[in-house]
């Protein structure tokens, strides 16, 4: 064991570790169908019948299988693929975050640039902050009327914060030495935003990116969960209601996945743009 | 008086002292500089050096009076003058070229990409940067070669007056002592006005035409400008066998040992205040001694 790598070491942990876990569940899950009654629960529920019952991994390798070889089919609206839905929710996730980076990155720039700017909308930013995304939604849907806007609106507002104090925060942090060097080389303000302010704000800019990309991906789903249609979201809720929990912790699974995927995107992007002094 | 390229007049700077009152660095301080020349200011730490080159530069206003260059007030920073920081301000994201091409492509607009390039290029071999080097960013590069880059930038700008603030401060001697020669010969052949602050007495003589001597602060005075009377091309081996030499090194460190604290907190009372030009030559024939002079070889010239 001390020649392997300490990489290869922690891969081996890692795969015993799951080879365990999914070992445990399959085992305790099969003893529970074969051994244990109905559960009060499911008699007040009136689930008898149907058995929905915790599935075995083995289950959800084969769902897994079945929409992963097949991810985007359609067949109407209660039945899509795995891909389309994922898809209309990246696709919510992009648009209420691509809107938030417009006007984010703007206004952090102004707020980091001006302390006057700050000192008046920092009340507005604390109050405004704190709020829970969804508690945004009846009053999105009443205004625009559209279930889907009013979702990409619920991601917009999730995500504009940690970027907007975060710009702020790295815009105002910018070194007083590289904002003379544009000085003395009369670049003018523009200038100056594009090439050294925002490259010296960057890697801050980016963690806030990262952070928003990341709570928009955690918001999306009970948004779509609310508004339905479409999506993981609704996806999750839908298969719930069908008492099919295979497909459930399925897309459980796909949820974390994309999520990862997501967070790893900007972790890339944040690596391209830092620097070391 | 004449016409000098750079002329600072009656320039006064006070700062909020952090206690309420305020804190005078310097007041009416008058002097000028010559087209081509190369001058160093030495001072204590302190004493309102950085305070005027930031006037100079046009980073900083100050409490009143005029910085003129060709006759023209000075008024916020210019590509006309180049600044070489204390501490680099290297843009730490760019590569030792891009910081180059940075300061060329503000400077020249419709210069095309390669002649861009080409320009960094030739600059930053001239300070000895040559290869793959200039390819690295600062991190990457040593203390020393992180300066010549600054250096580079500021003079591939070909700006007029270049402003150069303890630009070898933090190098080892060795370092230095390649720098500085890089620097004169840079400076020989692009015939640039410089204003160097520096610490360092030796470096002052071998690159200077002329040292402004500034009184300790608060109430700083530029007192005595000492023109350095040895010939060009100088070396450092050989400057210190000219007769000159230590007379001139000595006068500055009995300036900066003793008098800069006598001289020290004398109110202007209104008074514009230029310094006293100071002339040591022993290769001349002495003028008539006076005995009761204590620096018998020194001859004030006013002009
Ligand atoms: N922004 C400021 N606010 C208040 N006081 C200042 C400010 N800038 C400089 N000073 C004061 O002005 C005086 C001169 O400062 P300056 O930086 O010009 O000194 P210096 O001669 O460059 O010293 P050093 O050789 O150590 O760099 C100091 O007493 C300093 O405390
Ligand atoms: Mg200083």
């Amino acid at each position: 064991m001390q020649s392997l790598s300490l990489n290869k070491r922690a891969a081996i942990l890692s795969v015993v570790l799951l080879a365990v876990f999914l070992g445990a569940w399959e085992i305790s899950v099969t003893r529970q169908v074969i051994g244990e009654a109905l559960t009060e629960y499911e008699i007040l529920m009136g689930l008898g019948q149907q058995r929905a019952a915790v599935p075995p991994p083995s289950d959800v390798f084969i769902k897994a299988w079945e929409q992963l070889s097949d991810p985007f089919y359609d067949a109407g609206p209660n039945d899509k693929g795995i891909g389309i839905q994922l898809a209309y929710s990246i696709y919510r996730v992009l648009s209420g975050f691509g809107l938030a980076v417009l006007v984010a990155l703007p206004l952090g720039f102004l707020i980091g640039m001006s302390p006057v700017a700050y000192k008046a909308l920092n009340p507005f930013i604390q109050v405004l902050r704190p709020i829970s995304p969804l508690a945004w939604m009846p009053l999105a849907l009443f205004i625009i009327q559209d279930a889907n806007a009013s979702a990409v609106f619920v991601i917009f507002i999730c995500s504009i914060w940690p970027m907007l104090l975060n710009t702020a925060f790295g815009v105002a942090g910018v070194r007083a030495d590289w904002v003379n060097v544009a000085r003395t080389h009369e670049l003018g303000s523009l200038r100056t935003a594009l090439t050294v302010i925002l490259p010296a704000a960057a890697p801050t800019i980016l963690t806030g990116m990262r952070i928003s990309i990341g709570i928009a991906w955690l918001v999306i789903v009970a948004a779509e969960m609310l508004v339905g249609g479409t999506g993981i979201g609704y996806y999750v809720w839908n298969e719930w209601n069908n008492l099919d929990l295979t497909s459930v912790i399925f897309s459980i699974l796909m949820i974390g996945v994309v999520g990862m995927l997501l967070d790893a995107f900007f972790a890339a992007l944040q690596r391209a743009v830092t620097y070391a002094e | 008086m004449k016409k000098n390229f750079l002329s600072i007049e009656r320039l006064t700077q006070t700062f909020p002292d952090g206690a309420g009152g305020t804190l005078t660095v310097f007041e009416n301080a008058s002097f000028g500089i010559d087209k081509g020349e190369f001058v160093c200011i030495l001072g204590h730490s302190g004493c309102g050096k950085s305070t005027i080159m930031n006037v100079l530069a046009g980073l900083s206003e100050p409490t009143s009076g005029v910085v003129k260059m060709d006759g023209v007030a000075v008024s916020g920073p210019s590509l006309d003058r180049g600044v070489v920081f204390q501490n680099y301000s290297l843009l730490p994201w760019l590569s030792a070229l891009k910081n180059v091409t940075f300061g060329i492509k503000a400077r020249y607009r419709n210069w095309s990409r390669d002649k861009v390039i080409e320009h960094a290029t030739r600059y930053l071999a001239m300070v000895g940067l040559e290869g793959d080097v200039i390819h690295r960013k600062p991190s990457q590069l040593s203390g020393g070669m992180r300066q010549r880059v600054s250096i580079a930038r500021a003079f591939a700008n070909q700006p007029k007056l270049l402003l150069l603030d303890e630009p070898f401060g933090a190098l080892d001697a060795l370092t230095r002592g390649t720098i500085q020669e890089e620097l004169l010969k840079v400076w020989s052949q692009t015939e640039q006005t410089v204003f160097m602050i520096t610490h360092d007495i030796d470096e002052a003589i071998l690159l200077a035409d002329r040292i402004l001597l500034m009184t300790n602060g608060p109430f700083a005075r530029v007192a005595e400008s000492v023109e350095i009377t040895i010939p060009r091309p100088r070396v450092r081996t050989d400057i210190v066998t000219h007769p000159n030499y230590y007379a001139i090194r000595n006068h500055l460190v009995q300036f900066l040992g003793k008098r800069s604290k006598e001289l020290a907190g004398q109110r202007s009372d209104g008074e514009s205040q230029s310094p006293d030009p100071v002339r040591i030559d022993l290769t001349e024939p002495a003028p008539e001694p006076e005995p009761d002079l204590v620096r018998a070889q020194l001859k004030a010239v006013n002009s």
